[in-house]
């Protein structure tokens, strides 16, 4: 049976991880070969990293970055974060990305979802999108959730869909940083209107989040950051209650 | 020390798999020239990406009879599988014909495709599989699939039961991602490199 699946996220700046993560056991906390490593091995299933890099330099780290990673890392992982040219997608599947992400290039030119699934193929295209409720109803975001547009969050994930992307990485900005659970129920009728998988983000906090957005939110993955980074949900712990209660999961 | 060659032909997992074998301590040869592959020990046909144009790919480097005529141990790679068997309904491609079976799209609206994340396979059969047990968790992302067939070697379901592996003489495919497939697909690696 295919499982859900568990995904940390790792936001790199120039190279590095950032946010605190306090991993005692860990030699350098900022090195995210090392913590990508860590996750791997205690059963996470697939990894993100978020590129926040602003530079063209901090860019080419990121690059070199992936190549360590995929060295070390025999799990999945999709790159995102500022990709804007066929070529900066070029360069990190090249490097050893399984994925990328793109998220505000889509926006602006819907027709790269097209080219890249034609390009590379539709599994390796995951298409980010923020969004949160102005007045009930669900509006995409762009800069990490801080601009308003008029789009409509499911009408777009449709389009998304239609041109080619593989799977949809969705995080509710209502939800991110609440650690009260995920948006799940624009997360159901999301999963219910497209045929291709969906990764739940922002607003883990508990156990039991993880749980209702694989039953109730009917995700397909799911995606969080501090949670693991803190060490408040161990992923082994979290697998195995998940699986305890019906859930399919790989342990 | 044997010489293990991964083709080389354009598709996009090729470096994964390189890594995935420089993990076990082995370096592999990427190359897409055929007097190299034809002189390998071991052949790793890796495979992302559309049928049609891959195929395409392996015509112009002149590697369809290379492939084909290969004798030594063969292992293709998901869609590196695929194209090892006789026709697929991605794009009505024309394979290579080593295994006298279709490939066919996952039917949508029971489930999301691709087939996307970790599954188990069971049924296992040869020696590729040693040391693995029944319902070991493989990485899978894919849309087509090889049904169940007198060449299969692994079986998963989803919930068509497909073939998760092939077996033919020297020849071997994965529908799944071993070089993705932690600890357990690594062991897979080193099976069919110790061959």
């Amino acid at each position: 049976m295919l499982t859900k699946r568990i995904v940390p996220c790792l936001d790199i700046k120039d190279g590095r991880t950032v946010k605190g993560v306090n991993f005692v056991n860990l030699r350098d906390a900022g090195d995210p070969v090392e913590l990508a490593a860590i996750y791997s091995e205690q059963g996470a299933d697939e990894l993100v990293f978020l590129d926040i890099t602003a530079t063209g330099d901090g860019r080419k780290t990121t690059a070199e970055l992936v190549e360590k990673v995929a060295e070390k890392v025999n799990i999945p992982f999709t790159v995102g974060g500022g990709i804007k040219s066929v070529e900066d997608v070029y360069t990190l599947l090249h490097r050893g990305a399984d994925k990328i992400s793109i998220n505000s290039w889509a926006v602006k030119e819907p027709k790269v979802l097209d080219e890249l699934a034609a390009q590379f193929g539709s599994q390796c295209v995951v298409l980010a999108v923020d969004a949160k409720q102005i007045d009930g109803n669900w509006k995409v975001h762009l800069v990490g959730g801080k601009v308003p547009t008029e789009i409509d969050l499911f009408d777009w994930v449709r389009e998304a869909e239609s041109r080619g992307a593989g799977e949809i990485l969705f995080t509710s900005m209502d939800h991110d940083g609440s650690k009260a659970g995920f948006a799940n129920e624009a997360l159901a009728k999301m999963s219910d209107m497209v045929n291709i998988p969906i990764i739940a983000s922002g607003g883990a906090g508990s156990i039991q989040d993880f749980a209702d957005t694989f039953v109730h939110g009917k995700a397909d993955a799911a995606l969080a950051a501090s949670v693991f980074h803190f060490k408040e949900i161990e992923i082994p712990t979290l697998k195995q209650e998940l699986k305890s209660q019906g859930i399919a999961m790989r342990i | 020390m044997s010489k293990v060659v991964i083709i080389d032909y354009g598709a996009g997992n090729v470096r994964s798999v390189k890594f995935a074998l420089e993990r076990m301590g082995i370096t592999p040869m990427l190359s897409r020239d055929a007097p190299e592959i034809q002189s390998a020990d071991k052949i790793i046909f890796p495979g992302v990406g559309e049928a049609s144009s891959s195929m395409k790919a392996l015509e112009n480097y002149g590697l369809i009879e290379v492939i084909q005529n290969a004798k030594q141990p063969f292992l293709g790679i998901c869609l590196g599988m695929q194209m090892m068997c006789e026709s697929s309904e991605e794009n009505n491609t024309q394979g290579l014909g080593i295994f006298p079976l279709p490939v066919k799209l996952f039917a949508g609206g029971a489930v999301k495709v691709p087939h996307m994340g970790w599954n188990q396979i069971e049924a296992l059969k040869t020696p590729i599989f040693n040391g693995l047990e029944e319902k070991e968790y493989m990485y899978f992302v894919h849309s087509y699939y090889v049904p169940d067939s007198e060449w299969t070697i692994a079986k998963a379901s989803y919930p068509t039961p497909f073939s998760a592996a092939l077996h033919k003489d020297n020849f071997y495919g994965c529908q799944f991602h071993p070089e993705k497939s932690g600890t357990f697909g690594q062991q897979i690696l080193k099976n069919f490199i110790e061959m």
